[in-house]
This record gives C-alpha cells, structure tokens and sequence, in this order.
C-alpha cells in the first residue's frame, strides 16, 4: 500500500459542522478522486480545533499550512495547486492580527494558538476520535496500565501532590473526592463522568468528548481502579448527538482491544463504561439531580448530606467528576504531579478550559495556563472586541456567575480571584460583552433561563427567581420603582441561602453581581427611564437627524408600521407613539440620519 | 389515536429495552420513552405511555411526572422538523434575537406551536453548546450556525422544498 504523503486534517468539530464542513469534505474528495491523488492524499477528520469562527478549518501537511473559512468551491482550487503544484491558496490562510500577514502555519505565529498550553485539549484537532489507534499512539491508555501497576493509594497520592481540581464549577480538590469515596466501605461502587454540560455559553466537555473521547474513558477506568469501582456511567445530554455516537464507538473499540471488560491487562481489574442519555434538563448537571436521572426518575436534587460518596447511583458510594477533570489525569499519570503542579497559581494548579464567545474576534475553545490575566485572553488570544467597540464586561460561570467590569481585566485568572471578584470559574463560559450590552437586559436573561430551569422541587428557587425575574422585567420596561434595586438584593441574599442545590443558591449571583458593578445602570432605567445601552426597547426613541436626512423615503417605505412620514427630498421625522422599534429603519438609511437614542 | 399496529410496535420497544441486559432496571424508563419518541417522531402518545406503565408495572402518574420533566420529550404531536432555537446569552448577543423573530415570522408560529402544514414545531432550547459559531439552531439532530435572517429563512426553504418534492 503506497504511503500518504499528504494528509488532510479537516475539524469536524461541532462548530465546523454547522458551519459547512460535510459539504467541504464530500466537495475535497470529488475534487482528490478527479485528480487521481487518492493513493498519495489521506483525510482525517479531527475534533475540534479551536478557533470556531474561522470554521471550516482544514490542515494539510507534511507543510502544516492552515486553511480557514472555506467553502465547498474552494476545494477544487485548494487540490489543483497547493496538492498538485505545491502553491500556497494565499486568500484562503488565517490572517496575523498583529501582522496583518496571512500566515500558512497559525500554531507557530498566531496569538490565538500561541499563548495555549494544552492539557485537556492536548490530542484535539490532532487525532481522528473515531481510531483508538491514534489515542494509543499518542500515550493513550499508558497512563491506565502505570496506573494499573500502582496501588490505588499511589494513584491518590500523585493526584494530591499535582492539586489538580474540579474542573465543572466549584473547584473541590479531585484528590480528596477520590479518596472519601474510596473509604466508604461496599462492595459496590461506581463511577460517574457528568457531561450534562448546560451552562450558557460553555462547550468544552462536548468539544473534548467530540474530539478526544478516549481521554475521558480511560481516566474514568483509572479512577474506577483507584477507588474501587468496577462500573462508570457517562450521563450526556441527548442535544449532543455526536459526542454520543464518539463515545460509543470509543467504548466499542476499547473493549475489542482488552483496554475495558474484565481482567484489564492481565491486572485483575474489570471496569465497564455504559452511556445514559438525558432529556434536555439543566438541574441534571447538579451531581444529585444527575444520580436520581439515571435511576429513571425526575431529576430533583437530593437533600445532602448524604454526600454521593456515601449514597450515589443506587445508594451505592459514588465518584463524580466533570469532563475537563477526567481529560486532565491521563497526562497526570504519565507526565507526574510535579510536571502539572509546575504551571498555574499557588491554588489553582494546571490549565483551564475556556469557551470564549460573544463579542470578541476570535470566538472558539482555549486552554490557557491558570493565572493569565483576563486581559491576554480577551484581547491577545481572543483578539479584543470587534467593530471598534468597547469592551464592557465578561460573564463568567454561567447561571452561577458574575460579571467583571474593565477595571478588573488585570487579574490573574483563579479559583480564588475569580470567587473574590463577585464571580465563579465555573464551567469555563466567558461570554464577552460590549458597550451595546445592557446589564440589566442580561441579569433578566440569566434569570429567565433559572425561572426556566427550575426543577420546582424548592420554594425559594422556584417561587424566589419568579418574583426577581418580574422586577427585573419591570425596570427593562421602563416601570421600575424606587426600592426595586434593594428588593433585589434582599430577595437574591435569602435565595442564596436557602436554596436546596448549588443551582438554586447561585442562581441570583448574575443579578447580585451586575448590581454591584453596574449600580449606575439599574438606577438610569428606574430613576431617569433611560436604558444606557439603548437596548431596552420601551426606553428607546428613534430620530431622524434632520441635518443629514436628504428625503430618499427608503425608511418610510420600510417601516411596517407607518410610523414615518415626510414629503420627497424633505427631512423626514418619526411618531414615537405608533413607532415599534423595530430598527428596519436605521438598516435601510444610507446617510446615517436616524439613530437610536434614550432620554 | 394510536393504531393497533402502532401499539404492537411500542410493545415491541418496551420489550426490546426490557431485555436489554446492558441496562439496570431504573434505565428502562427514559430509553423507552426516547426510542417510542423516536419511532412516532417527536412526541410520545399518552396511549403508548399509558402501555408503558401497564407493561413495566408502574403507576401511570410515574411515567408522567418524567415524561413531562424533561424538554425533549413532549406528548403533543409535534411537525415532523422541531427546530429549537437556542436561547442562551452567546447566542442572544451575536443577533439571536433577530433569528427568532424571523423565524416566527416565516413560520407564523409561536414557542411549541406546530404550522398548519405540520411541518416545523418551534421551542427554545438551553446552551446547545455551538457558541463559536452562535447564533445557532438546531432542526432535529442537524445544528446550523453563523446564522443570518436570510440564512434562516433559506434553510427553512430548503427544506420545504424537498418535502414538497418528495
């Protein structure tokens, strides 16, 4: 069989997916079977690259040149000379922001990839999911059969000494977790990788469980080993239909190759992993809520203690870890603690995993060192924000979180920093907003999204968010009243106290956090009706600048209300009261002359 | 109603997923009512969830309170395309606002209403987790991003023309 001299890396991440890849890729093979290249061109379809917003990316080596934002009519080009003449297609290349050279290999000189250090991500983008081969070539399983020659409480001890923690939210130390449950005494016990990921804006634990399955896999039989539990469950939400079928497939070939089943590399130990499927419920990322899914039930949250460790799946001792935290530990085995502990804070050892979206340039998945400021990844790697805006704030922790205003964009990026700044790590969402965002306007939306997610099970969190989501709906409808602002906070404090789970008792902190940084912003919607942002409709006019308006009458015929008049050639002006606020108007000017504005 | 032919078929799956050995016994539930949503596609009929209960021995009222918790399972009939629009905040800052609004516009059809074609059901979804690409939609198991009002409406057209086509 001749060797391939070329091969082809296209990202059939999620993102690159539903931005065209199939099409590319069936185009790519038309175009390699005309020109005869079939013998010498091999395609492999990677996991997620990265850089999302530049997808469909492909990469050609041996030369490693990049291509970006393709289509499928860029094939035939991209074949006929960079395959068969060996030409660079120079308009199809990612371009150096800081440069503004086009460059063939982004890794080496783009800031995007260049400030990243990949743990968790370390085989994405590289390996085809689908080919434990590739996994095993890359150190994959070394780590299960180290681990395998240690003893449970070696395996421990090197997660202790590394400081490696949870990765899903909270930050607990996975050390410690592992060894409470290995100290409960039963027969049974099981393993669970929790990759219900809902958060707003978070897609790691699907881009690693699309891109790199095997990672999670086999860390989930490390642990099963060291804690002594021969069964894992994966609980995945169902809306991720392809990291579903990876896994699947993952597990199929594990077990054809001896890797999971019984007697695993003639150790003695027997592990098995089986996929459970949710049905679309946040509260299910809650560990409890998560367990009483998987026993077929609603999933409410349990009342803890008792903890799972103690009473999980089946009132049997349970260990749940999120996706990013298993991803970590293989590297850990293999690599050593010393190695991990070497890079990040004093507290938050290693890498996180961060999902950079909204308004910034770059959008898509990065793996940075722990104690990089907000500032590098924002504006270096993320490319800052576009169209010349300025930069307002970045939501971090979903649901859970907070917000954190300019002034802050210098902190060190921590457990702890992030805790101290009225935030949370949490999954790893940073959602960048510009100054066209109103702060109240996304407090309401995370609150809409608890009202929504609510398992209903307790009263402050079922009953509490209602009641802070009708305020908060009240003041973007220019009715907001004296005293609101405080109500909010007395209200969010006692839900926070007395919810039942960790989604209740946060679930006011977008509001409590936008409060304390955005006071001004609350106070301009209930004191002066006036939305700063210009987003809150009702607390919107539009007006037709007299000066530059020439008469042209595209926004009079635009508008499906009516609301414009004005004779041919003369300015033309607005009626507020029938006006919707609906934009058309200020799309269709051609001069510039209506604008937005808030008294 | 749900023929009897039909309900051959759900006792069929429940059957399937009873002798299932790879799945304890709190599994059955939820994967049977996500394989008999699949077989009806898209919804789960109350006569076949009341077979559920008769055939795995539990009251009526179980199935229910599950059936109903979860958002992907639903018993109104729903179109043969369930387009669920992501509401998360990515999405909504990059223009989902605007995807939505068109989308009820062309479909004139509010959250979890069906057209008159029966075609397309329209819901809201949490974070599907495509936020490089937001904002973004998902029709069944296809995910569509980077989308634009145009966009939008092209890929409803499309569709509508290979049904009508086919």
């Amino acid at each position: 069989m001749p060797v391939a001299t070329n091969t082809i890396l296209m990202c059939a991440g999620g993102g690159c997916i539903s931005s065209g890849e199939e099409s590319c890729l069936s185009a790519l093979e038309k175009a390699i079977d005309k020109y005869n290249l079939n013998n010498i061109v091999q395609i492999v379809e990677t996991g997620c690259m990265g850089m999302c917003d530049a997808g469909p990316l492909m990469v050609i080596y041996p030369e490693g040149v990049h291509y970006q934002q393709l289509v499928a009519e860029d094939m035939e080009k991209i074949v006929s000379e960079h395959l068969l003449k060996g030409r660079i297609v120079e308009d199809k290349l990612l371009e150096n922001p800081e440069t503004e050279v086009r460059t063939q290999n982004p890794y080496d000189d783009h800031p995007f990839f260049t400030r990243q250090v990949k743990i968790a991500t370390r085989n994405m983008g590289v390996i085809d999911p689908l080919k434990i081969d590739e996994y095993i070539a890359h150190d994959g399983y070394f780590a299960l059969q180290k681990a395998l020659e240690m003893t449970p409480e070696e395996v421990i001890q090197i997660l202790k000494k590394s400081g490696l923690r949870g990765r899903g939210g909270a930050g607990f130390p996975t050390w410690l977790k592992w060894d409470l449950t290995k100290k409960v005494e039963g027969e049974e016990k099981y393993v669970l990788c929790n990759a219900d990921e809902g958060d707003p804006g978070a897609f790691m634990d699907r881009s690693i469980l699309e891109g790199d399955p095997h990672s999670v896999l086999e860390a989930m039989a490390i642990a099963g080993y060291a804690i002594g539990a021969n069964k894992g469950y994966i609980y995945i939400r169902a809306e991720y239909p392809l990291a579903i079928e990876r896994l699947k497939e993952g597990i199929k070939q594990a077990k054809e190759l001896g890797l999971f089943g019984e007697n695993i590399m003639d150790s003695g130990f027997s592990f098995d992993i089986e996929i459970r499927m949710g049905a679309g419920a946040f509260v299910c990322g809650e560990e409890t809520a998560l367990i009483e899914s998987i026993e077929g039930k609603r999933g409410q949250p349990r009342v803890k203690p008792p903890f799972p460790a103690q009473k999980g799946v089946w009132d049997k001792p349970t260990l749940n870890n999120n996706v990013e935290t298993y991803a970590n530990i293989p590297p850990i085995i293999t690599k050593g603690a010393d190695w991990f502990s070497s890079i990040g804070t004093e507290t938050s050892k290693g890498t996180k995993v961060f999902c950079l979206t909204g308004k910034v340039k770059n959008t898509g998945l990065v793996e940075v060192p722990m104690g990089i400021t907000l500032k590098e990844v924002v504006f270096d790697i993320g490319g800052g924000i576009p169209d010349g805006k300025q930069y307002k704030a970045v939501q971090t922790g979903g649901p859970s979180g907070g917000c954190i205003p300019a002034d802050h964009l210098d902190t060190p990026i921590d457990y702890e920093t992030l805790q101290d700044l009225g935030t949370m790590m949490g999954s790893g969402g940073m959602i960048v907003m510009d100054e066209d965002t109103c702060m109240v306007d996304v407090a309401k939306y995370f609150l809409d999204f608890s009202v929504e997610e609510s398992c209903g099970k307790c009263v402050p969190c079922r009953e509490g968010n209602r009641v802070m989501f009708d305020i908060l709906e009240r003041i973007t409808e220019g009715e907001g009243q004296e005293g609101d602002i405080e109500t909010l906070e007395t209200l969010g404090k006692s839900i926070m106290d007395t919810s039942l789970c960790g989604l209740g008792q946060s679930s006011p902190q977008p509001v409590i956090s936008t409060i304390h940084y955005f006071r001004e912003e609350y106070e301009a919607h209930i004191k002066e009706g006036r939305c700063p942002a210009k987003v809150c409709k009702p607390l919107v006019r539009y007006v037709v600048d007299k000066e530059k308006c020439v008469g042209c009458t595209a926004c009079a015929r635009v508008c499906p209300v009516n609301a414009i008049e004005g004779d041919v050639k003369k300015p033309h002006e607005i009626d507020p009261e029938i006006c919707t606020r609906c934009g058309s108007c200020i799309e269709v000017c051609r001069f510039d002359a209506i604008s937005r504005v808030s008294p | 109603m749900v023929s009897d032919k039909e309900m051959q078929k759900v006792e069929e799956i429940v059957n399937g997923v009873v002798n299932d050995d790879s799945l304890e016994e709190g599994d059955v539930l939820i994967n049977c009512l996500h394989k008999i949503q699949d077989h009806f596609i898209n919804f789960v009929p109350v006569e076949a969830a009341e077979k559920v209960a008769g055939m795995l021995d539990m009251p009526e009222s179980s199935v229910y309170e599950v059936l109903t918790f979860y958002t992907m399972f639903s018993v109104e009939n729903r179109g043969k395309y369930v387009i669920r629009v992501c509401n998360s905040l990515p999405c909504h800052v990059t223009g989902g606002r605007d995807i939505l609004a068109a989308l009820k516009k062309e479909l004139k059809v509010d959250f979890n209403q069906t057209t008159e074609d029966g075609l397309f059901t329209l819901e809201k979804t949490g974070c599907l987790g495509l936020c490089g690409v937001s904002p973004v939609i998902m029709i069944n198991e296809e995910f569509y991003g980077n989308l634009t009002e145009e966009k939008v409406i092209d890929i409803i057209n499309k569709i509508r023309n290979e049904e009508s086509g086919s």
